[in-house]
């Protein structure tokens, strides 16, 4: 009846090769994209590396080649300002060519700094924060009626759990029990202005989702088996949301700016641009001998 | 021009009240989700549901508490998901509260999501400023992809709905509170998007929108005829898409426009109107009646509110004199 009925490919299964070699290139497009005229948010793009190509190379039930199929997951990505990340993971994974990057942030353009649905993937235009979690609810929701096993993951920052829209939607979804529904935090612990705890803290982040009605796995957000493990195990309770609260580092790949509030954004000339790839590629090859 | 003129009908003094536009709402969302499985009701705990039987569409029902925001944004993601919610809040409280969802969540999106915002206008009476909305026009018309209905009466409140229901994108719904006078029994049928004719006349234009509104506007439509002021009164329930070419043909063979509606007078329809009738260069004055740059003086029901703050037959009569010259 729906747009969203039907069958999908089976969740689990890594699509594709070494972890490492995905991650290297979603940075590597990354870094190309804040060296675009207009800049990019660099360090909520690094830090969100591994969990989008954890759910894309093997949690979601996605195909790239049929972005609209029935039946497929929903990802939302929340924190919107991740976008040069989705879309990085998306044409590395094979939704359209690495090389239509090229023309972010240009004239009339597809690829806006905050997620545009016109980009093949992307669900719903997100930025202004704390969207995702309560449209989240509605996905979740009309899953239900449809009797289907389709989930919704919402990807959120940390510092978007400041805004009071995603408890509203977090309060529904623990009363409704919606199993469905999966939020996953990129807790890197930084916002514009520096630490999260600094500004209005979260802590404790675990104790408050729980006390919510949700299941709460915490995870190190860079490492690729354990994401998917969380995610596999995805929903512990069928009449609970799920939060996957995965520890992440503001900048990763990049050790000169990882953790630092100056990472936020970035205009990435020639010089920088190329010290951030050469870094990154030096990074891969010595976990390659490792 | 001092024509006889009387007060508008008091629905607390009605011996048989009709329906309220929100009763006649809730009964007909009853039917819809019992007939199209896309239907979904969200609630955010208004109690305009408390006993009703929903039948076999009772598990469609989901009241996702107080909270506007979320209910909004869950509106979407159903949409998206292939559903048809309505979602069911206070007028100001979806226009204000959770503007932004509805803008970027629903609207942006053009998703047929369907606002039924009770409370429009006064209606709400002696709820007080806080549940007033006298801004929903003005900030739904500014949004890309939404249909703006106001329903005038029983009946037009039921055609309407039918008529929204096919819509693919976004439709408002402003209702009011408690039963409001029916419109005359010759009125002719309402059509979404098309201005409802309602008398006709050449000397004047009265433009209204909403169940008050649209009774003054007749009441003194009366009075003008009586002393020979040809009056034409055209019901503007659909805000947007405005009916521009009903507007401009009724201003065109009129010497003055006079706009009243049951909102600031800035914003809404009569902002509205004065836009279409300037950008077209059109030679006839307007006049606009609403409330004044103030939050609404006085405390009472939504007649008296009215009254309180200067929306009345007398002001409708006053501007439509001064705008002739007479």
């Amino acid at each position: 009846m729906t747009e969203l009925t039907g069958t999908a490919p089976a969740a689990g299964a890594w699509h594709g090769g070494p972890p490492a070699e995905h991650t290297l290139r979603v940075r590597e497009l990354i870094v190309e994209m804040c060296g675009s005229a207009g800049g990019g948010h660099l360090g909520g793009s690094m830090s969100l590396v591994e969990i989008l190509v954890t759910l894309y190379r093997s949690t979601l039930r996605v195909d790239p080649r049929a972005p609209d199929a029935p039946g497929r997951d929903i990802l939302l990505l929340s924190k919107g300002h991740g976008a040069i990340g989705l879309y990085a993971v998306l044409a590395e994974r094979g939704f359209f060519p690495e090389e239509e990057l090229a023309a972010y942030g240009q004239p009339d353009s597809p690829f806006s700094a905050h997620p545009n649905p016109a980009v093949p993937g992307v669900e719903m235009p997100t930025g202004s924060l704390g969207h995702g979690l309560p449209q989240g609810v509605g996905f979740a929701l009309a899953a239900r009626f449809d009797n289907s096993d389709r989930r919704c993951f919402v990807v959120l920052g940390d510092g978007e759990l400041q805004e009071g829209s995603v408890w509203e939607a977090a309060m529904a979804a623990g009363s409704l029990g919606l199993g469905g529904l999966v939020a996953v935090v990129d807790r890197n612990t930084l916002q514009i202005t520096g630490p999260t705890e600094d500004a209005v803290g979260l802590e404790p982040l675990a104790d408050r989702w729980r006390s919510f009605g949700w299941t709460v796995r915490e995870v190190d957000g860079h490492d690729i088996d354990a994401l998917r493990a969380a995610f596999d195990a995805i929903p512990a309770d069928a009449d609970r949301p799920t939060v996957v609260i995965a520890h992440t580092v503001k900048g990763r790949g990049l050790p000169y700016i990882e953790g630092q509030t100056r990472s936020h954004f970035a205009r990435l000339t020639e010089r920088p641009k190329k010290r951030a790839l050469s870094t990154l590629r030096a990074q891969y090859r010595k976990a390659a001998q490792a | 021009m001092t024509g006889p003129v009387t007060a508008p009908a008091d629905p607390q003094s009605a011996e048989a009240p009709v329906p309220s536009s929100r009763e006649v709402y809730r009964d007909l969302l009853v039917e819809f989700l019992n007939a199209d499985e896309r239907v979904v009701c969200l609630d955010s705990d208004t109690g305009l549901f408390n006993g009703v039987d929903f039948g076999k569409g009772a598990e469609r029902y989901v009241n996702l508490g107080i909270a506007e925001q979320n209910l909004m944004g869950a509106a979407a993601g159903l949409a998206r998901s292939g559903r048809t919610p309505y979602v069911n809040t206070m007028a100001t409280f979806a226009t204000t509260r959770a503007l932004e969802q509805l803008k970027l969540d629903i609207a942006l999106n053009d998703l047929p999501v369907r606002i039924a915002a009770t409370h429009g206008g006064l209606s709400a009476g002696h709820l007080g400023a806080t549940h007033h909305a006298l801004e929903d026009l003005a900030v739904t018309r500014l949004l890309p992809n939404l249909t703006v209905v106001v329903p005038t009466d029983a009946t037009t409140t039921a055609e309407l709905l039918r008529q929204a229901q096919e819509l693919p994108g976004p439709v408002y719904i402003r209702l009011g509170r408690d039963a409001t006078p029916d419109l005359p029994s010759d009125a002719p049928p309402v059509e979404l998007g098309k201005a409802q004719r309602l008398r006709e006349g050449d000397a004047l234009t009265i433009v209204a929108t909403g169940p008050y509104p649209v009774h003054l506007a007749l009441e003194a439509a009366s009075a003008l005829d009586a002393v020979g002021v040809a009056t034409t009164v055209l019901n503007l329930h659909t805000i947007k898409p405005l009916d521009t070419r009903a507007l401009v043909a009724a201003a065109r063979a009129s010497r003055a426009v006079v706009t009243v509606e049951e909102h600031w007078v800035s914003g809404g329809l009569g902002s509205t109107v004065a836009e279409t009738i300037a950008e077209l260069g059109l030679p006839v004055p307007v006049r606009r009646i609403g409330v004044g740059d103030r939050f609404a003086a006085g405390t009472g029901g939504q007649t008296h509110l009215l009254k309180r703050n200067g929306i009345t037959v007398e002001a409708v009569l006053a501007a439509a004199t001064e705008a002739l010259g007479r």
